[in-house]
Parts: C-alpha cells; structure tokens; sequence
C-alpha cells in the first residue's frame, strides 16, 4: 500500500468522523456519470476519485483488484490487453465512471442474463464503515465462506452502507468467438424462443428486442463462446427466426451503445417522461400498459424492460402494480428534465409482500455498519 | 439402593431438565407426537454433524413438516429465549449443526418436497430438505440440472448447501450455490416470514439474499428454495495429466486459465492420494506421477473437442510426462472415480482422517503443498493433498487415530496451521465447509476486531436476541482475546487437554 493511498484514506477518515460530529451525511461520488440515478439529495460530496489504481492484476487468477476511484474505462483497458473482460458489462453513463461506482450502482450491461449479475463477480471488498473503520471482508479466491459475506452486500447499496475503498472482482477471458444475429418477429415470439434457447446448450449471452406491442419489432441476440459452438448454433437458431449476421463492428457498437442507453430509443426521453425500468421473472410475457410513448425495450430475454411513460405517481403506481403482479418491480430509473427531481425512485420493500419485515432488517443493517447515519442520504431507500 | 426420587440432581441439571420439560410441552401442541424428540435415545442421532468430533446433546429436537410448523416452532423458541440449531442432512463438515446443550435442534429434513418445475423458466421451488442430487434427477428429462455438486451431492440438502453456500467440482465454471439461486424463502427467529432476492433479476432494498447465502444458520430459517437450473451439456470428456513435479502441475493449472480456457472442472491429487486410491479404485492411475491432474471440458461436441484440443497443447507445453483423454463416458467415470472416492480411501490408510479446508490463489498451490510436507514432519502425520485446483480450495486429509487423544490434538494443531498458512498466502480459512465450531478460532486469525464486530452487527440485523444458532461461524471477542493468548507460547498449547470449544 502506498504512502499516498495511505493518505488518502486518512483523508476520507476525517472526513467522516466530521461528518458525524456534525451530524451532516455525506453522499459518496465517482465520476458523476450516475449521479441522476437513485433518489437525490444535496449532501456535502465525498469524491472518491483521489483514491485511485489498480492494486493488483493477474490475469491466470481471474482476478482485478482496484481502488474505488479507479476509471473503469482503466480497468476495461488493462484487462483487454489480456483479452479478458468483465463480463457483466457495467454500464458506464459517461467517459468518468469510476470502479467504485459501478459496483455501488450495481448495473449491468447485456452479458448480465448469461453471466450473472455484478454481485455475482465481487469477491472481497475494503471498506470505511461510518465509524472511520477500515475493515476488509471477502478476499481474492473464488472460494469463501468464512463470516458474513458482506463484500456482496455493497453492489446496488448506492453507498448508503460504507464507502467502498477497494473491491477485488472476478474477471473473465474474452470469449473465442462473436457473432450477432438480427431479425423482425412480434414481442410475444422474441419471449417465446428466448427463453427456449437458454433452456438448451447454445451460446446465447445477451438479447434485445425494440418495438411496440402487438407488432414485429427488432429482434438481436449475440452468441458467443467457442467458435465450432457459436458456428453450429447460427443454423439452429434460425431455423426459428430467419435472421441475418449483423456486420461484427456494427454489432459491437449496438451491444456497446444499448448498455449506455445511446440507442436512438433511448434519446428520444420527453422533458416531461421518465424511462422506467421493469426488473421481471422469465415468465413474464408481453405486458399491456397504457400510456407509453415510443418503443418499449426488452433486454436479458425479457426479464429488463425499459418503458417510457410519464412521470405522475399514478403511472409509476401502475407500473409497479403491474410488475408485482408478475413476480417483480419497477424503478424511475431516468427522469426527464422537467420532473421532480424529488420523487421516490424505487419500489419499497414495503410495497412487496414477505419484504415487510426485511424493512427493519435493513435498517438495522445500516445501522450497524453507519450507527451516526453519515451515509444515509435515503438514495437508496 | 437410593430411589431415583431420593436423588438430587445437581442444580443445573435440574435447571436444564425444568427447560426441557417446559419446551416440550410449548412445543407439543405444534408438532405431531412422533416429530418431537426429547429422551437422550432419541435425540443421540442428532449430537454431531459430519464433523462427528465435536458433540453435545440438544435439548430436544423439532422434525416439523410444514412451513407453519417452523414458523410456531420460532415463535415459540423466541418467547422463551431457547436456541436454535437449524440442521439438513447432518452433512456439514464443520460442525455448523452441532446442538447446543440448552437449546432445539430444528431438523428440517422432513420438508422434502420438490414443490414445482418450470423447465420454460428454467426454475425449480424445493423444500430445504430437498437433497442436492434429487434435483437434478428429477429435472433430468428436461435437458436440465442442476450446477453446483459438493461432493456430499447424494445426500446433502438445498437448505444446508445454502447455508454453507456449496461448491464441488463444477463451480469453476458454474459458480456457487450462490450463482444458482434465485430466491430463498426463510423465516426470521420472530417467525416472521420473509424472501431473499425474486425471480426477476433483482428485488428491492439491500442485497439480502447475499448476505443470506452461507450465514450457516445464522440468519434465517430457510424454508423454501428457487434455483437456476441450466442446460444439460451435450457432452464431457476429461483429461488425465501426470507431473513429475507437484510445482509444474500447479503452474499448469495457472498456465490453462492464463490461456483463457475455463474448464469444467480441475482437480489435483498429490502421489500419496493417488497410491491410495488407486488400490482402492484401479483407476489406472499413474503411480510415479508426483501429482496428477483431471482437467474436464463439457458442452457440445465441436465445443469440447476445440476445449481438449487447447487444454491437452497448454499440458504438453507445462511438461505433462503423461497425458490421456477419456474416450467415452465409462473411462470419463472411472478417471474421476480414485477423486470422487479419495475419502473413503484415506480412511483406509488411518483409523481417521481430518479434512481440511481452505483456499488459497492459484499461484500459491505450489507454496501450500511444500509448507504441508514440511508440517508432516513437524507433526509426525501423514497428509493426502486432494483438491479443486481450478479455484484454490484445498483439502488437506490429515491421517490420524482418534483413539489417542494426543494424536488428535496434533491434528487439530496441524490443520490450524494449514488455514493459518491459507491466510498468510492471500486465502481463506474455509472454502466450502463454513466455519461452524471447528475452525471458530482461526476466524480471529483471518478477522480483526473490526470485522468481527461488524459481523456480529450483521447477526444482530437478523436475530437481535442471538438465538439461531448462536455459538457459530463468529467469534466473540472474549474468545479471541482468549485464543491469541493461546497462541503465545510458539503454537503449543499451554493445556492441549482441555477442551477449547
């Protein structure tokens, strides 16, 4: 550990035992890219971006660990020239996204219905809980059971819990071979083989259908792994849907700009409209929802959707209506311009049934790991 | 002869008698008369887990058959602030499931049932007491499975392998149990029920399905289980590679995940393993071999045989001295049968064997397996070096005979300075088998002050009174402060002949 690094956290140290003393919160922050997700709040900032590196890389132990203010785009570049990847695709939402900040988000990109969720790759984490303690938790093995697993608490926390100092995550090597394949079927067919195909040994590791209800809409999927597997599966496939090979540069760039929500469908988000995102079980099949504007977006074979509708409770109220009934939940994930910025973004455990109880478990949790509150901003209810 | 009544018990039998009685009866009403158990004969079964050295008799023990039934049971534990000991099939190899003398062993290996499967969502529901391997059986037809296989697969159960959040051979490539559940189902000490994660890819709130996952019974009662269940592969072959030198065969392991191949499985066997297994399984092991590794692929046919092909380049260019590839599924078999029965062959090499646990990064194989040849000298034990290579989690098979209590602390002594070398090296105490009560004191070595704190604060997040299971997995710190002052004297314990748990 360097001098500096050592400094560093110092610095962060003081900076929450005034936190408490004041009794201020303070609200943790990367490179900003995701400061619009999650409820907000005016909070004194703690930067997280002077604690920066990559503390330890080798790449036959399939294991990156780095400082919280690391850019990822770093990590990404250094874990390509060994031709490996994370392979949950973070998202990033602009060029200053930090390590620390993927993981707190918790998102991830296309790869996620294939390779599992960002919780699912963190192996160890170092934290500073809200009593200036550095405490460490996990370690750098696959393998780990001793005490609570904390480290894997933290994804999705949006830093209501610690502040993330390092993380040492599992990384993948990149698969042999790509190849994306496009064709137009109706939602309700997409859903259909989707789900089909990832019942069988096939290659399929992301999927993105575009369109409205009730009509044919744009249906991609990406297969990927061993060549002889992605070679044999293309004819098996489209013996279903009919499709065409995607150009590899062209198709890099729409698996790229859908994971950033740079997709023309995207850009279109009215002032006054929020993009909600629908977090549902594989049975769910094509909804009915009134008062949508332009396409609807399923990704991970359905179980993401992303809708834009307006911004009032009572749409919200029905959207999550609807994904309860159906096994699952809804969040404001993006507001436009115009809109409140006050409002809750997220379904409450309250809200769910059997999570009632799990209200006062992760409160206490909370205030176990941060008795003074100096991370509770509520951006996570 | 004094008449028994003439008889007075010493006070604090008494004291647990009088609680017994008094939870017995709480507890009659609940559970039909032959799923409570209370007369030393019957609850006998129940002292120990697979860890058969530690051993304490419960105060009663609850085999309840519904979910209500385990939500009474808390309610009316919590009432009366009586322990619980949450067990499965007893399998555990830390002794996670050993009673507490005053407290309830709650057995939940009468919930057994498979409740759905939906090959369309690729999900199964089942009852904790669901074991492993059942699973897949019964989804088998579809094409499916499911991934994680801790070796005790034939008779361990969901709930416990949640619990423990199990490996086994596959997880290098398929993950944990973690990676392969989708929702538990649990009941908190107050008996309230509550679900851990959802079948849509997230749920509101905290991650407490993560946390949930390997607490060892300490959070929750698990009552009900979603798991992921995966395609079939088509086909698995697996490599047979000898190494005249244990280093090289590590830096092969190393060398076949820098090539970016993610075998299905990779295991290594030191010389002394395979002598014994292959007098017990005539594998047609390689006898000269200082180690041995499988190396399997599976998927389709063109997958496996490109995987082969690249495994069997990377094992030539480590200097393999021999290589031989499965030609069917018989022989597949029957090179992972002297791995799959290594246990059971140590057992015939010594009246008892102590299997260890801990994991270590790959590049540190090599260094671990030349510490353990130097503690056999020190200890005067022999040690069988099985394990997953692919992920670093040793077992070390420490040979002993129980019968001579000195052996045994020896043992002990040997294999806490095995974890204690795991920890020095970058690793872990315990890969797969928990903490339970055996390896209580090395978490002081792995954890400091702090974190153990915050994981009583985790506890205590879940079970503010401390009732589930409460003298597991997470030391006190009375306890630590105890055992390093044990730990003084050079590694010798000042009185190895009292008992430390």
């Amino acid at each position: 550990m360097s001098t500096t690094n050592n400094m560093q956290i110092d610095l962060f140290r003081e900076q929450i035992l005034a936190a408490v003393k004041n009794k201020t919160p303070l609200s943790i922050e990367g490179g900003g890219t995701k400061s619009w997700y999650g409820n907000a709040n005016s909070y004194t900032k703690l930067d997280t971006r002077p604690y920066a590196g990559i503390l330890e890389y080798q790449p036959e132990e399939l294991v990156i660990t780095a400082c919280a203010g690391t850019p990822l785009k770093e990590i990404e570049a250094v874990l390509a020239e060994k031709n490996q990847v994370l392979a949950f695709e973070p998202p990033h939402f602009g060029d200053t996204a930090t390590f620390g900040g993927a993981i707190a988000a918790g998102l991830a990109g296309p790869g996620r219905i294939s390779a599992g969720n960002l919780r699912d790759f963190v192996l160890g984490a170092r934290i500073l809980d809200g009593k200036g303690q550095d405490l460490s938790f996990g370690g750098k093995v696959m393998k780990n059971v001793a005490g609570y697993d904390v480290s894997r608490l933290l994804p999705g926390s949006m830093g209501t819990l610690s502040l993330l100092l390092e993380a040492s995550v599992k990384v993948l090597p990149r698969p042999a071979a790509t190849t994306t394949l496009r064709c137009q079927i109706p939602q309700e067919k997409a859903l259909q083989v989707l789900n089909e195909w990832a019942g069988q040994p096939l290659p399929l590791t992301a999927s993105c259908w575009i369109g409205k209800p009730g009509q044919d809409g744009e249906l991609t999927i990406r297969l990927a792994g061993a060549l002889a597997a992605v070679k044999a599966a293309i004819p098996l496939m489209n013996a279903a849907i009919d499709a065409v090979e995607v150009d590899p540069a062209v198709a890099q760039m729409f698996w790229a700009d859908l994971r950033e929500q740079r997709l023309a469908v995207f850009a279109n988000l009215q002032d006054n409209d929020t993009l909600y995102r629908l977090a549902l079980p594989a049975a769910c099949g094509p909804l009915s929802l009134e008062n949508t504007s332009g396409d609807i977006i399923l990704e991970w074979h359905g179980q993401q959707r992303w809708i834009q509708a307006p911004s009032d409770d009572a749409t919200f109220a029905s959207l999550k209506a609807v994904a309860h009934t159906h096994g699952g939940h809804a969040t404001r994930f993006k507001q436009g311009s115009h809109v409140d910025p006050s409002n809750q973004r997220f379904t409450l455990l309250s809200e769910q049934v059997h999570s009632t109880a799990l209200e006062a478990v992760q409160a206490r949790l909370r205030a176990a790991f941060d008795p003074a509150g100096v991370f509770a901003t509520s951006r996570l209810p | 002869m004094i008449p028994m009544n003439m008889v007075t018990p010493p006070p604090e039998l008494a004291a647990i008698t009088a609680l017994q009685s008094k939870l017995v009866s709480a507890l009659r009403p609940i559970l039909p008369e032959h799923a409570l158990l209370w007369e030393p004969e019957d609850t006998i079964p129940y002292e120990c887990d697979g860890l058969a050295a530690y051993r304490r008799m419960p105060l009663a023990v609850a085999l309840p058959e519904t979910e209500a039934q385990v939500a009474q049971i808390l309610k009316v534990c919590f009432d009366m602030q009586v322990p619980i000991v949450p067990r499965g099939s007893g399998t555990g190899l830390s002794g996670g499931a050993m009673p507490i003398s005053q407290g309830l062993v709650l057995s939940l290996a009468k919930l057994k049932k498979i409740i759905s499967i939906d090959p369309f969502t690729r999900t199964a529901v089942v009852q904790p007491g669901v074991r492993n391997l059942a699973i897949s059986e019964a989804v088998a037809h579809l094409g499916l499975y499911y991934a994680p296989d801790p070796s005790s697969q034939i008779a361990c159960s969901i709930g416990g392998n949640v619990n423990e959040n199990s490996g086994g051979v596959h997880c290098l490539k398929y993950g944990l149990t973690l990676h392969n559940v989708l929702k538990v189902r649990g009941i908190l000490m107050s008996g309230e029920i509550v679900e851990f994660g959802s079948l849509a890819p997230d749920s509101p709130g905290l991650d407490l399905l993560a946390i949930v996952m390997g607490s060892e019974g300490m959070l929750a009662v698990v009552t009900e289980v979603t798991v992921k269940l995966i395609a079939k592969p088509k086909l698995a072959r697996v490599i047979m590679a000898s190494f005249d030198d244990i280093e090289k065969g590590a830096d092969a392991v190393a060398a076949i995940i820098a090539a970016g191949i993610i075998p299905a499985g990779l295991e290594m066997m030191d010389k002394a393993t395979t002598r014994a297994v292959e007098e017990f399984v005539h594998a047609g092991y390689d006898l000269e071999a200082e180690t041995i590794l499988l190396c399997e692929s599976d998927g389709t046919p063109e997958e496996v045989a490109e995987e082969i092909e690249r495994m069997t380049k990377v094992l030539e260019q480590a200097g393999a001295s021999g290589i031989q590839i499965s030609q069917n599924e018989a022989e597949r078999l029957k090179f992972w049968s002297g791995r799959k029965n290594a246990f059971p062959a140590a057992g015939r090499l010594a009246p008892d064997y102590y299997c260890m646990d801990g994991t270590i990064p790959r590049r540190n194989i090599g260094t671990l397996l030349r510490r353990i040849q130097g503690m056999e000298k020190k200890y005067g034990l022999a040690c069988l070096n099985v394990f997953h290579a692919g992920d670093g989690n040793m077992h070390p098979l420490i040979l002993f005979n129980g019968a001579d209590q000195e052996e045994w602390h020896r043992a002990e002594e040997f294999g806490t300075e095995i974890l204690e070398a795991c920890v020095e090296l970058d690793g872990t105490i315990t890969g797969e088998h928990g903490v339970g009560i055996e390896k209580i004191n090395s978490m002081c070595v792995q954890f400091g002050e702090g974190e153990r704190e915050s994981f009583w604060g985790v506890k205590a997040a879940f079970d503010p009174e401390r009732l589930l299971n409460p003298d597991k997995a997470i030391p006190t710190l009375n306890r630590c402060a105890e055992y390093g002052r044990m730990r003084i004297s050079g590694g010798n314990l000042p009185h190895p002949e009292l008992e430390r748990f």
